[in-house]
């Protein structure tokens, strides 16, 4: 058997995998994390009370109701960000104007909140959620085994960042979105209704989150607390690939979950730290993030 | 003799009769939270920076005090003061880092920071991991007052809390004090006037984190036990909320802050069950959309409003 660095390839490839499905749901969740402090300018500290929510919406879909996982992924996102815009018109539009971290305490009151609720109705005990029937077995490439469910999650991830990344840069409305980022007044004094567009990112960051939510669903025990770790972690991707860039946070969100993978293998112990200490050398060497703005 | 004078002995009478009337182990409670909050208050209110993290230098010291006492055999004036200086030389290293950036990043690093911290406490065998730390000897202050006493107990904490709270006035009408609070309101400006506004924060941060380390060495001396929650960013989360609800950048807001966030959770602990963080969180969301001034900002606006009224009439 072929080994690299002592490390069996096999166990190596796997972890690698597994870096990568969670470097997915970093980009997906840092995407819309830059995307909605882009136009908003709030920090969304409920992004991953979100991805938990979009994990338990699913599960709701499943079990009273019966409508399986392509239901979900389909139904989830739209819900969640219907949740969304009704969080940024009754609550986010009172506070634009003041400073910004009036944002990451507003949006900390609600996961409190939202994390409450979802205590009361689904408990604090681990639920499960079956992997769909079409993406069950193993994909075998020769060298190495893949499950499939992983693969899939790889590339619905990846390709929903590259769907938003192509809207944001390549269409028109990306185009007011941006210009709406840089001057929204200007934008406003130009036809364009600027407080709908907020509204619209709002609910398509959150969506982008829930999304994630689903697709993780089938990999792990859902508790309610499954966002507390992974909107942390997000934070620090965002302070490492820094908010300016789109193609940043997802390239940065991947790396992160590939270096997390090979930490698992070499030195386990430090694979929930890893990605801390990499935060804490960039900001040493370069404060403004790998792709950040001055 | 000023009503600031007045207000002020009333406040250490008050403390001197408290167990009369209240458990003391809830004034002991009370008290280490307001004294945590009113440390935090140093970074948030006179200062501006906002730390998401401040439960890493509460629990760092909770865990220093802890161990120190239950194997190591030390005394309870040198488990909290060594918890003290570590919580100061981590807030003193987090400090450098975080104020590398500025505003709403640096919540986020310390944030990151505090994460950092609880992960690393969490894998290591003498944090006790999920279970904790169990069985933390109270000891004798000074080798004469026994604290197993629940009384002597209050004695020491509330001792510790006035003590604290005279540095936190001292520091802030000093004229290091005002340096901060020229930082809070125009950092560029304190720049151009020469000051060395990095050095002035790291301090600030240093100084809040002993502080809220003192805090945190006195509670799991007070309950002998210490675990992750202590370290944890809901914690960090419950502290600025503390503060902000009270009103940032008094002396009393984050003492009533503290006060009315614990006696809030005590008392609907067994009434509302699993709603208790939904109604937390309901009245933290208020009070940042309704009044941002928190309890003692409004209170002294309202009575500045009438005393302004009654010189008018």
């Amino acid at each position: 058997m072929t080994e690299i660095f002592g490390v069996p390839a096999q166990v190596l490839y796997g972890q690698l995998l597994l870096g990568l499905v969670n470097g997915s749901f970093y980009a997906l969740l840092s995407l819309g994390l830059s995307v909605i402090f882009g136009l908003l300018n709030i920090v969304n500290f409920a992004h991953g009370t979100m991805y938990m929510l979009g994990a338990f919406l699913a599960y709701a879909l499943l079990n009273p109701l019966g409508l399986n996982y392509w239901w979900a992924l389909a139904l989830v996102p739209v819900l969640a960000a219907c949740i969304g815009i009704v969080i940024e018109r009754t609550v986010l539009k009172r506070i634009y104007g003041l400073d910004n971290i009036y944002g990451l305490l507003v949006t900390f009151a609600l996961t409190m909140i939202i994390e409450g609720v979802v205590r009361v109705y689904f408990g604090v005990s681990g639920l499960r959620y079956p992997v769909p029937q079409a993406l069950t077995g193993m994909l075998d490439l020769g060298f190495m085994r893949l499950p499939v469910y992983r693969v899939w999650v790889i590339v619905a991830a990846l390709g929903l960042c590259l769907l938003t990344w192509a809207i944001i840069e390549r269409t028109r409305l990306g185009a007011t979105l941006r210009a709406g980022t840089e001057n929204p007044r200007l934008v406003q004094a130009f036809g364009v209704n600027v407080p709908v567009l907020v509204t619209l990112v709002f609910g398509w960051g959150v969506g982008l989150a829930a999304f994630a939510g689903v697709l993780a669903a089938p990999l792990m025990q859902l508790t309610p607390q499954i966002g507390h770790s992974i909107i942390i972690t997000v934070f620090g991707v965002v302070v490492i690939g820094g908010m300016g860039s789109i193609l940043g946070s997802i390239l940065t969100g991947l790396a992160l979950g590939l270096i997390e993978g090979v930490a698992k293998v070499y030195y386990p112990e430090a694979s929930s730290t890893v990605i801390f200490v990499v935060m804490i050398l960039v900001l040493l060497v370069r404060p403004h993030g790998l792709f950040g703005k001055q | 003799m000023n009503s600031r004078t007045l207000l002020t002995l009333a406040g250490i009478a008050a403390l001197a009769v408290a167990p009369a009337f209240v458990y003391p182990m809830l004034m002991v409670k009370l008290l280490c939270f307001a004294l945590f909050a009113s440390a935090f208050n140093l970074m948030l209110g006179y200062t501006g920076l906002l730390s998401f993290g401040h439960a890493m230098f509460f629990g760092t010291s909770g865990y220093i005090l802890g161990l120190g006492m239950k194997h190591l055999g030390w005394s309870p004036e040198l488990g909290l003061a060594a918890g003290m200086a570590g919580a100061a030389l981590l807030g003193f290293i987090a400090g450098a880092i975080a104020i590398r950036r500025e505003g709403i990043y640096f919540a986020m690093i310390t944030l990151a920071i505090s994460q950092l911290i609880y992960f690393l406490a969490m894998q290591a065998d003498w944090t006790g991991r999920d279970d904790g730390l169990h069985g933390i000897p109270r000891g004798r202050l000074f080798g004469l007052i026994d604290l197993e006493n629940d009384l002597a107990l209050y004695g020491l904490v509330a001792v510790c809390f006035v003590l604290a709270l005279a540095g936190i006035r001292r520091i802030v009408t000093s004229p290091f004090g005002q340096v901060l609070t020229a930082i809070r309101e125009n950092e560029p400006r304190a720049v151009s006037l020469g000051y060395d506004v990095a050095r002035y924060k790291v301090m600030a941060f240093t100084l809040s984190a002993a502080l809220s380390g003192l805090a945190g060495g006195l509670k799991a001396l007070a309950l002998s036990y210490e675990s992750l929650n202590d370290l944890h960013w809901s914690l960090s989360g419950e502290v600025v909320m503390m503060c902000i609800l009270g009103g940032l950048g008094t002396l009393s807001g984050p003492v009533a802050g503290a006060f009315f966030v614990i006696l809030l959770q005590n008392f609907l602990a067994d009434k509302v069950g699993e709603w208790l963080s939904v109604i937390i969180g309901l009245v933290f969301l208020f009070c940042i959309l309704a009044m941002r001034k928190g309890l003692v900002g409004e209170l002294s606006g309202r009575l500045a409003a009438l005393r302004r009224k009654a010189r008018a009439t």
